[in-house]
C-alpha cells in the first residue's frame, strides 16, 4: 500500500521544528510501523537527506524506547501496543498519517521524534527502589508472599517506562508511571519499610521535574502499551495522604 | 604474546571459590572511594556490577547507549532464571546445576567457572526477591518454578513472561539508588568507541556522546565491559537494533583475546521471516515447548492447512528422534532438526521455512484457560506479529540467531588477558561452552555482577599498584584522534548504498555459510566473500548529516563497520574447529545417524584469538580444558 506521512522534523533542541510530508511507497501490511519508517529512511539516505530520527531498540514491545504519537495517539490506535509492535495491516491504503514526538514540557525534543526522558529516571532515583545491598538477603522463601499480592505487584511492575502516559496527558502528569512502581512495592512485604517515605519522595521529585497533576481523564490508561490500570493512581493517592498523617 | 593462565584455584571443585575468596587481597574500606571503575554496559551484568561496586564504596562511572539503563536488551528475556534451590524437592543440587550446564555446553567450558556459577545461583534469587522482583508464586506464597529447555528438574524462577525485564528493573533500581547517592556517575546515550591502554594496562575508554557527537576520554583504575552479545552480525536476530560488537572488538584490536567466536546459538522458537523488509526476528520463549508439540507434515510439499492434516500424516520429529527429551531437546538439536525437515522440503508457511508448534493436545488436556494463564502474553505477541490465533491453529516457528556464547577471553577472576580489563555477562566467553542452556544467561549475568566481580575486582585493585594517569596522556589523545578519524571517514564516503543494505548482505553470507550447519567449503567461501564486501562498504556507503549531531545513521555505520572485521574472525574460528560441538555443527563431523560428533582428542580447548591486522588471519592460542570432576560423555538426549 501507499501512504502519506506528515512527520515532525527538528534538527536539535534549540531549532524550531516543522511538519514535513513524505510518501511511503509499497508498504507491506506485514511490516511494523518502524519497518515502514525504515523504508522511508532508506530512500531519504539514498537521496543524501538526513533520515527521520526516532528512538527504538528491542522492537518487541518491552524496552520502552520507541515513542511516537501517531495521528494524535501515543503509540497509535491499537490498544495495548507499542509502536514497534504496531503493524501496517491496521492502516488503509492511501491513508495520511501524522507522526510526532512525545510532547510534554519535561520531555524536551532532542531531534525529530527523539525526546529526552531522563526526568523519569530522576523520579525513580528519588525512591523507586528497595534499599538492599547485594549479599545480605535472607532465603527467598523466608518471606512468603500471597499469590494474589504477587500478581498485583507484577501487574504494576509490567510498566516499560515509555512515557506514553505523560505524552497523552493534557497535564503532562507522570502519575501512572510513578504509581506503577509505588504499587509494585506497596503490594510486597519487601516494600513496606520504605513505603511512606517512597511515595512522599517520588511525588516531590515528579513535581520538581515539572510534570503536572492528575485530573482523572484516564487518557494515560487508554494509551498505555502495558495496560497499566489507573486503579494504581488511586492506590498511590491513598498512600500519599496517609504518608502525611 | 598472549597469556591464557586461567588462574583457577587449586583444591577440590566445591571448595575452590571459598578458598579463593579467603585468599584474595582486600581493599581498605577508606581507600575504596579513591578507585575509579568504568563499567561499560548496564544490562543485567553491568547494571548489577555497577550497583554492587558502588555499594561497596568504589567510585563508579557507567555507560550505555540507550537513553536509560533500564532499557538494555536483558529486558527482552522472557523465560526465566535458573538456581539450585531445590525448592521443588526434586533432587536438584549445586552439583546437578553445574553438571547440566557443563554438559549442555558440550564440555567446552571451564569446570571451575561453571561450578562457581551454580554455587552463587541461590544468592541471586535471594537478592532479587529482596529487591522486590515479583517472581511467580504458588498459592502458599512460596516461589514457583518451572522446568525449562532440556532440564529434568524444575529449577527455573520466572516473573510471567517478563523475567528479564523484572530482573533488569531490579538491577536498575539498585543502580539508580547509587546514582542518586552520587556513587555512580551514569552516562546514557554514550557509546564506547575505543579502549585505552597505558603501559599495557586497561586504563580508560573513549566514548562518543550520541546526542552531541562529542568524543570524550574517561580514565579509571579498571575497565569492565558488559556490552552484551554480537548476534546482530547475522543482521536478522532476536537482538535489539543497537546491540553491537564494537566495544569487545575494539578491546580485541588492543590485544584482548577473543574466545570461541564461532559458538553462536540459534534459538528454535522464533517467529519465521516474512520478507526482506524485516528488521528483526522475535523470539517466543521456549517455555512454550513444555506444552506445545512440534511437527511437520510427513509428505514433502504438503500444502494443506495444518488442521486438515490427519494425525498419522504428521511427523512429530523431535518426539520421534529423541523419545526421552522429545520437544524439550536442547536448543542446538531442536534448531538443527527444524532446518533438516525444512531442507527436506517439509517446512511450512509461505516460504517453507517453518515448523508447527501445536497446542491442540494441551488445550484438550488442560483447558484453554490454563494455557492462557501460562503463555497468554506469548500468544498475544504472536497474534500481533502474524495476525494468527495460536489457540486455534498451530503457531509457525523457525530458528533464529539468538545468543553468542563466544566473547572476550577471561580468567577465573573475569579479567581478560589485558590487565585491568574485566569482561562480564554475554560479552565474555566463560560459562556456557559451546551451547547455552535456557535460563542460564540471566543467572550468569547476575552472578558475574552481584557476586563474583565485586570480589575479584578488589583483588585487582589491591594488588595492581597503578600509577596515576590522566586523559592528557598521548594514549588518550591518540585514541580520540582515531575515533574522530573513523567518524570523519564514514561521513566523507558519500557513496551509493545504505549501511543497512551492506549489513543485510553480510548477514546473509553469515547465515548461509556460517549458520546452523557449517562445512569446510562453505566457510572458505565466506572468507572469500567478506573482504570484497567490506572494501565496497568502505567505498560505497553514504551517511548523511554531521558528526556533531544526533546522527542515527552514523551510529549504525560505526557498528556495521566493526561487524565487517569481526565476521572474518568468527569464520576463521569455525573453520579451525573441525569437530561438531554444541551449537557448532561441522557437517564433516557427524555420526552415522547424523548426530554431532565431538572430537575431544583434538578440540578439548578454548580457542582464543589474537588480532594481527585487518583482513589477516588472527593467531590462535589454546587454553586446554582439563576436566577433574566430570567425565566427558557424548551428549545424548535420545
Ligand atoms: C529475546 C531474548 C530472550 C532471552 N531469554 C532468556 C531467558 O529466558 N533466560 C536467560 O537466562 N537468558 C535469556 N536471554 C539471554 C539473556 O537475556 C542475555 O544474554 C543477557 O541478558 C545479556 O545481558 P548482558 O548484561 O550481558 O547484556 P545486555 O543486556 O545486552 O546489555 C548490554 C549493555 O551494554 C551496553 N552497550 C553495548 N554496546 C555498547 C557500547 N559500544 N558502548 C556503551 N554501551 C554499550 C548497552 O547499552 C547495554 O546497557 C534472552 C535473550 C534474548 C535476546
Ligand atoms: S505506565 Fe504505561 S504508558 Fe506510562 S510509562 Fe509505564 S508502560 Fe508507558
Ligand atoms: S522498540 Fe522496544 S518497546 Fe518498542
Amino acid at each position: 500500500m501507499n501512504l502519506t506521512l506528515h512527520v515532525w522534523r527538528q534538527k536539535n533542541p534549540q531549532a524550531k521544528g516543522q511538519m514535513v510530508t513524505y510518501p511511503a511507497r509499497e508498504i507491506s501490511p506485514n511490516m511494523s510501523f518502524l519497518e515502514m519508517l525504515d523504508i522511508v529512511n532508506e530512500e531519504l539516505v539514498l537521496k543524501g537527506e538526513e533520515p527521520i530520527a526516532f528512538d527504538h531498540d528491542c522492537r518487541e514491545g518491552i524496552c520502552g524506547m520507541c515513542s511516537l504519537v501517531i495521528n494524535g495517539i501515543a503509540h497509535g490506535h491499537e490498544r495495548g501496543t507499542t509502536v514497534c509492535q504496531l503493524h501496517m495491516r491496521h492502516f488503509k491504503d492511501g491513508q495520511e498519517i501524522t507522526i510526532e514526538p512525545w510532547r510534554a514540557k519535561p520531555f524536551p525534543v532532542l531531534r525529530d521524534l527523539i525526546v529526552d526522558r531522563s526526568a523519569l529516571d530522576r523520579i525513580m532515583m528519588a525512591g523507586g527502589f528497595i534499599s538492599v545491598n547485594a549479599g545480605g538477603a535472607p532465603d527467598a522463601n523466608a518471606l512468603p508472599v500471597p499469590k494474589e499480592h504477587a500478581e498485583l505487584a507484577m501487574d504494576a511492575a509490567a510498566c516499560i517506562g515509555c512515557g506514553a502516559c505523560v505524552a497523552s496527558c493534557k497535564n503532562a502528569s507522570a502519575m501512572l508511571f510513578m504509581s506503577a512502581k509505588i504499587c509494585q512495592f506497596a503490594h510486597l512485604p519487601q516494600g513496606q519499610p520504605e513505603r511512606m517515605d517512597r511515595v512522599r519522595k517520588m511525588v516531590a521529585a515528579m513535581d520538581a521535574e515539572g510534570f503536572g497533576n492528575c485530573t482523572n481523564q484516564y487518557e494515560c490508561e487508554a494509551v498505555c502499551p502495558k495496560e497499566i490500570s489507573v486503579r494504581f493512581i488511586a492506590e498511590m493517592n491513598r498512600d500519599y495522604w496517609r504518608a502525611w498523617l | 604474546m598472549i597469556n591464557l593462565d586461567a588462574h583457577a584455584p587449586s583444591g577440590p571443585l566445591a571448595e575452590k571459590w571459598n578458598r579463593h575468596r579467603n585468599e584474595m587481597k582486600l581493599v581498605n574500606p577508606s581507600n575504596k572511594r579513591k578507585f575509579k571503575i568504568l563499567v561499560v554496559g548496564t544490562g543485567l551484568a553491568g547494571g548489577s556490577a555497577a550497583a554492587t561496586l558502588a555499594e561497596l564504596g568504589y567510585n563508579v562511572e557507567a555507560f550505555c547507549y540507550q537513553d536509560s539503563p533500564r532499557r538494555a536488551h536483558s529486558i527482552a528475556a522472557q523465560g526465566g532464571i535458573n538456581a539450585a534451590k531445590n525448592y521443588q524437592n526434586d533432587g536438584d543440587s549445586v552439583y546437578r546445576l553445574f553438571y547440566d550446564t557443563i554438559k549442555g555446553g558440550d564440555f567446552r567450558a571451564r569446570e571451575s567457572n561453571v561450578y562457581r556459577l551454580a554455587q552463587v545461583s541461590n544468592a541471586i534469587i535471594d537478592h532479587c526477591a529482596a529487591q522486590g522482583v515479583p517472581f511467580a508464586r504458588e498459592y502458599g506464597g512460596l516461589l514457583d518454578n518451572r522446568s525449562f529447555g532440556g532440564a529434568q528438574v524444575s529449577r527455573t524462577f520466572y516473573a510471567r513472561g517478563q523475567t528479564g525485564q523484572q530482573l533488569l528493573l531490579g538491577a536498575y533500581a539498585s543502580l539508580i539508588r547509587q546514582i542518586g547517592r552520587g556513587a555512580v556517575k551514569m552516562h546514557s546515550r554514550s557509546e564506547m568507541q575505543e579502549l585505552v591502554l597505558v603501559d599495557g594496562v586497561a586504563r580508560g575508554i573513549v566514548t562518543r556522546d550520541l546526542v552531541t557527537g562529542k568524543i570524550e576520554s574517561h580514565v579509571g583504575d579498571a575497565v569492565v565491559l558488559a556490552t552484551g552479545g554480537y548476534g546482530n552480525l547475522y543482521f536478522l536476530s532476536t537482538m535489539a537494533a543497537g546491540c553491537n560488537v564494537t566495544a569487545a572488538y575494539r578491546a580485541y584490536k588492543k590485544g584482548a583475546a577473543f574466545a570461541n567466536p564461532c559458538y553462536v546459538q540459534i534459538h528454535p522458537t522464533c517467529i519465521p521471516i516474512t520478507g526482506d523488509h524485516q528488521s528483526k526476528l522475535t523470539l517466543m520463549s521456549e517455555s512454550l515447548r513444555n506444552d506445545g508439540r512440534i511437527w511437520v507434515p510427513k509428505k514433502v510439499g504438503d500444502k494443506r492447512a495444518p488442521n486438515d492434516i490427519p494425525e498419522d500424516e504428521r511427523d512429530y520429529y523431535l518426539e520421534r528422534k529423541y523419545p526421552s527429551y522429545g520437544n524439550l531437546a536442547p536448543r542446538d538439536i531442536s534448531s538443527r532438526s527444524a532446518k533438516e525437515v525444512c531442507d527436506e522440503g517439509r517446512g511450512v508457511g509461505e516460504a517453507g521455512r517453518g515448523v508447527y508448534l501445536d497446542f491442540a493436545d494441551s488445550i484438550k488436556r488442560l483447558g484453554v484457560e490454563t494455557i492462557k494463564e501460562r503463555y497468554g502474553n506469548l500468544f498475544d505477541m504472536y497474534f500481533k506479529i502474524t495476525a494468527e490465533d495460536g489457540y486455534k491453529i498451530p503457531m509457525r516457528i523457525y530458528p533464529a540467531t539468538h545468543y553468542t556464547m563466544g566473547g572476550l577471553w577471561v580468567d577465573y577472576n573475569l579479567m581478560s588477558n589485558v590487565p585491568g580489563l574485566h569482561v562480564i555477562g554475554e560479552a565474555n566467553f566463560s560459562d556456557h561452552g559451546a551451547n547455552r542452556l535456557g535460563a542460564s544467561a540471566l543467572m550468569q549475568g547476575l552472578a558475574d555482577g552481584y557476586f563474583i566481580l565485586p570480589y575479584t575486582m578488589g583483588h585487582w585493585l589491591a594488588t595492581a599498584k597503578l600509577p596515576k594517569v590522566s586523559t592528557d596522556r598521548p594514549e588518550f589523545k591518540q585514541a580520540e584522534a582515531e575515533v574522530d578519524g573513523k567518524v570523519k571517514k564514514l561521513l566523507s564516503l558519500k557513496g551509493k548504498r545504505t549501511v543497512k543494505s551492506f549489513h543485510r548482505d553480510l548477514g546473509k553470507i553469515m547465515w548461509e555459510y556460517c549458520g546452523m550447519g557449517r562445512n569446510d567449503a562453505g566457510l572458505k567461501k565466506a572468507l572469500e566473500l567478506i573482504p570484497p564486501l567490506r572494501e565496497e562498504f568502505w567505498k560505497n556507503i553514504t551517511v548523511p548529516g554531521a558528526g556533531e549531531d544526533l546522527n542515527t545513521e552514523l551510529e549504525r555505520a560505526g557498528r556495521v563497520a566493526d561487524y565487517f572485521e569481526f565476521a572474518e574472525l568468527l569464520v576463521y574460528d569455525a573453520l579451525e574447529r573441525k569437530e561438531s560441538c554444541g551449537s557448532h555443527f561441522r557437517e564433516e563431523s557427524q555420526t552415522s545417524e547424523g548426530e554431532a560428533k565431538r572430537d575431544d582428542e583434538n578440540y578439548c580447548h578454548v580457542s582464543a584469538w589474537e588480532f594481527t591486522g585487518v583482513g589477516q588471519r588472527p593467531n590462535l592460542h589454546k587454553e586446554p580444558l582439563a576436566f577433574e570432576t566430570v567425565q566427558l560423555g557424548q551428549r545424548s538426549y535420545k
